[in-house]
């Protein structure tokens, strides 16, 4: 098992820029996910660091040597992909077998070492199926016995419960986890799925347009943003964002939005322009004793709680509270944020700004 | 409101399709019924009018094409019984078997030089398919083209460089000269055919490989090939179609050692009259090889034919 290391990765195809130089450490036997929306380069990095895309610049270091332009084949790493890629004319137990018989691995270990293998995965009696007929679920148990056969360095996975019906991915996400906390192996696993991020994830990088906009702990992405992209892209629904004029001071712990106070953690550094308030759905209450007042607009009902949609002065709000408190639509209600768990952004660059409650997450620059 | 789902034919429908397919393949298969039972009919009955389809079947027709035969005196007939059964049927014309006829080298050569140029239009269709397919190849789009454009007039329109070029590099009545002549006719057809093929076969079954530890060309060989198989075949029985009916440029090329059959069979009508017979006889076994090819792996001929039709 391995620890990798990204510095300063970039990948041009022709004009485009697909990822821009990227540096992260994947710490030995971590999960963890590559995250953003389809096209943000989390695929390429991801196809870089196996090996099946060399980079324009930069350097992948695998347990401390440097691979970034070495062939796949010498890379000892696995891959799980999309739409599984298992060998269609060959059958299961040769396709797992397939990446030690590349290896020389004498025939009679190579049984042993699938059989093994089938018995982790709880696939022995397929073994002598051909792979076509397989359900998906199957398939992403031969693909993942492919993968762990050969005992690689790390795992790569590129969207691998992506083509699985939605019942049957969430137990494959289990599956998954368990299996990756058995074998204590490092995977980098790529999804646009951030419920799936936050679900499996020891850490999370977010890409966009190839940039990584933040990378942490799934509770520190979901709870301390770094750029209103992130504090967008995590969460359902995501995060509420107001839009004012104001100005905040370093030390200050409240701004004013159409002239009501609103308590903000302690910030570490001053501003003055345009600012973004940004609260967790969950981190309203509707009250009536307060000033900030809002419309409803639409009630989305989704049993313990309840989706509330408000149209605020300063925007559309979506509050998530208890199904039993009740909220009419078109009636004026009033909002109370917890302060704690606010977020302020610079409206035109979408960076947040350092208070009390992000410092230790933020690493700008 | 009749109970069959709005997709499915009625059966009225399928009557008339039905009607319409066998109608269509009685037209085109006709000829190659006239042509096999000429084969087996004398001589006399091949040209009767109106033409016979109950007849009296003989093997004369395949007796003349495999021998030449001569005519002798009465002493030398009466002095030499016949022998054997094909002899008998030769003695009717009062004629002796003098020796076997070219038909057997043609069809060697046939042989050789349909499937040989099969073999290499389609070995290196593949391999160029796979780099247009897979790689950054420098022009790409533009050599395709001028691959393509090789196909755009009848191939017999070049002839005479051909020709000339085949005198020069002593090519000509080569079984070589005619593998690459052919060869280079279907070269087109083969690449455009297969790199659809290849481009289908999603790079990830590669990718794959090239993780489990193989090299791009083990890649290539033990999981793209076995994928194109289908791809391949149907390329080979298009290829080898049209290198096993050539008939201008083996008429013009060829004479002695590398005559392939089509330019042969109609030679047999001069030996001794008109002999419908033979010429149906050679014609038929000439069709045999073919259909046996291409009975063999028609299951990858539909989907060749039909192939990029749908997207999947």
């Amino acid at each position: 098992m391995a620890e990798i290391v990204i510095h300063n990765l970039r990948k041009d195809f022709g004009d485009f820029t697909a990822v821009q130089s990227s540096s992260f450490k994947i710490e030995d036997g971590e999960f963890f996910m590559l995250l953003g929306p389809s096209g943000c380069g989390k695929t390429t990095t991801l196809r870089m660091i196996a090996g099946l895309e060399l980079p324009t610049s930069g350097e992948i270091y695998i347990d401390g040597e440097e691979v970034g332009q070495k062939p796949a084949s010498q890379r000892d790493i696995a891959f799980v992909f999309q739409m599984f890629a298992l060998y269609p004319h060959m059958n299961v137990r040769r396709n797992i077998s397939y990446p030690l018989i590349s290896q020389g691995m004498k025939r009679a270990r190579v049984r042993e070492k699938v059989a093994e293998v089938a018995r982790t995965l709880g696939i022995e009696d397929i073994l002598d199926r051909p792979v076509g007929g397989l359900s998906g679920g199957d398939r992403q148990r031969v693909a993942l016995g492919r993968a762990i056969v050969r005992n690689p360095k790390a795992f790569m996975m590129d969207e691998p419960l992506g083509a699985l019906d939605a019942e049957f991915r969430e137990r494959m996400a289990e599956e998954l986890r368990a299996l990756h906390d058995r074998m204590g192996a490092t995977t980098v696993y790529v999804t646009h799925d951030q419920l799936e991020a936050m679900q499996m994830g020891d850490k999370i990088v977010v890409m966009n347009h190839g940039v990584i906009e933040q990378f942490g702990a799934p509770q520190d992405i979901y709870d301390k943003p770094a750029t209103m992209f992130v504090a967008d892209f995590i969460g359902s629904p995501s995060m509420n964002f107001l839009r004012f004029h104001g100005s905040i001071e370093a030390g200050g712990t409240s701004v004013t939005l159409h002239h009501q106070a609103f308590a903000v953690p302690e910030m570490r550094e001053p501003f003055d322009g345009d600012m973004v308030l940004g609260v967790r759905p969950e981190h309203i209450r509707l009250s009536d004793a307060a000033g900030y007042r809002a419309e409803v607009e639409a009630v989305e009902y989704l049993g313990t709680t309840q989706i509330v949609s408000l149209k605020a002065a300063n925007g559309e709000v979506k509050a998530r509270t208890p199904s039993d408190q009740p909220a009419r639509v078109g009636e004026t209600v009033g909002l109370e944020f917890d302060g704690r768990t606010v977020t302020l952004f610079d409206n035109q660059t979408g960076r947040a700004l350092r208070s009390d409650l992000n410092e230790g997450v933020l690493s700008h620059g | 409101m009749s109970a069959h789902a709005i997709t499915e034919p009625s059966s009225r429908q399928k009557w008339i399709a039905g009607i319409l397919v066998i109608g269509y393949a009685l037209i085109t298969i006709m000829p190659m019924i006239w042509i096999v039972m000429t084969g087996f009919k004398s001589p006399a009955d091949a040209i009767s009018y109106p033409p016979k389809v109950v007849f009296e079947p003989t093997l004369e027709g395949y007796v003349n094409l495999f021998t030449t035969r001569t005519r002798q005196t009465d002493e030398f007939l009466a002095a030499n019984p016949p022998e054997t059964w094909y002899e008998e049927i030769v003695r009717q014309y009062d004629m002796v078997i003098a020796g076997p006829s070219r038909y057997g080298e043609r069809f060697l050569n046939s042989v050789i030089i349909g499937f040989g140029s099969t073999f290499l239009s389609v070995f290196l269709g593949t391999l160029a398919a796979y780099a247009f397919s897979r790689f950054k190849v420098p022009l790409k789009d533009d050599l395709l083209f001028f691959i393509l454009s090789t196909r755009m007039m009848p191939p017999i329109a070049v002839a005479i460089p051909i020709f000339l070029m085949f005198r020069t590099l002593g090519l000509s009545d080569t079984h070589l000269g005619m593998i690459l002549l052919y060869t280079a006719v279907n070269i087109s057809l083969a690449v455009w055919l297969l790199k659809g093929f290849i481009d289908e076969i999603p790079r990830e079954y590669e990718e794959a490989a090239l993780i489990d530890g193989y090299t791009r060309f083990q890649a290539f060989y033990k999981v793209v090939l076995p994928q194109a198989a289908t791809g391949i075949a149907s390329t080979a029985i298009f290829c080898l179609i049209f290198s096993w009916n050539e008939y201008a440029f083996a008429v013009l090329l060829t004479s002695g050692t590398a005559q392939t059959a089509p330019p042969f069979i109609p030679t047999i009508i001069g030996v001794g009259g008109q002999d419908w017979p033979a010429v149906a006889a050679g014609a038929t076994l000439f069709l045999i090889p073919v259909v046996v090819f291409t009975v063999l792996l028609r299951k990858h001929l539909l989907r060749g034919i039909t192939f990029g039709a749908v997207r999947k």
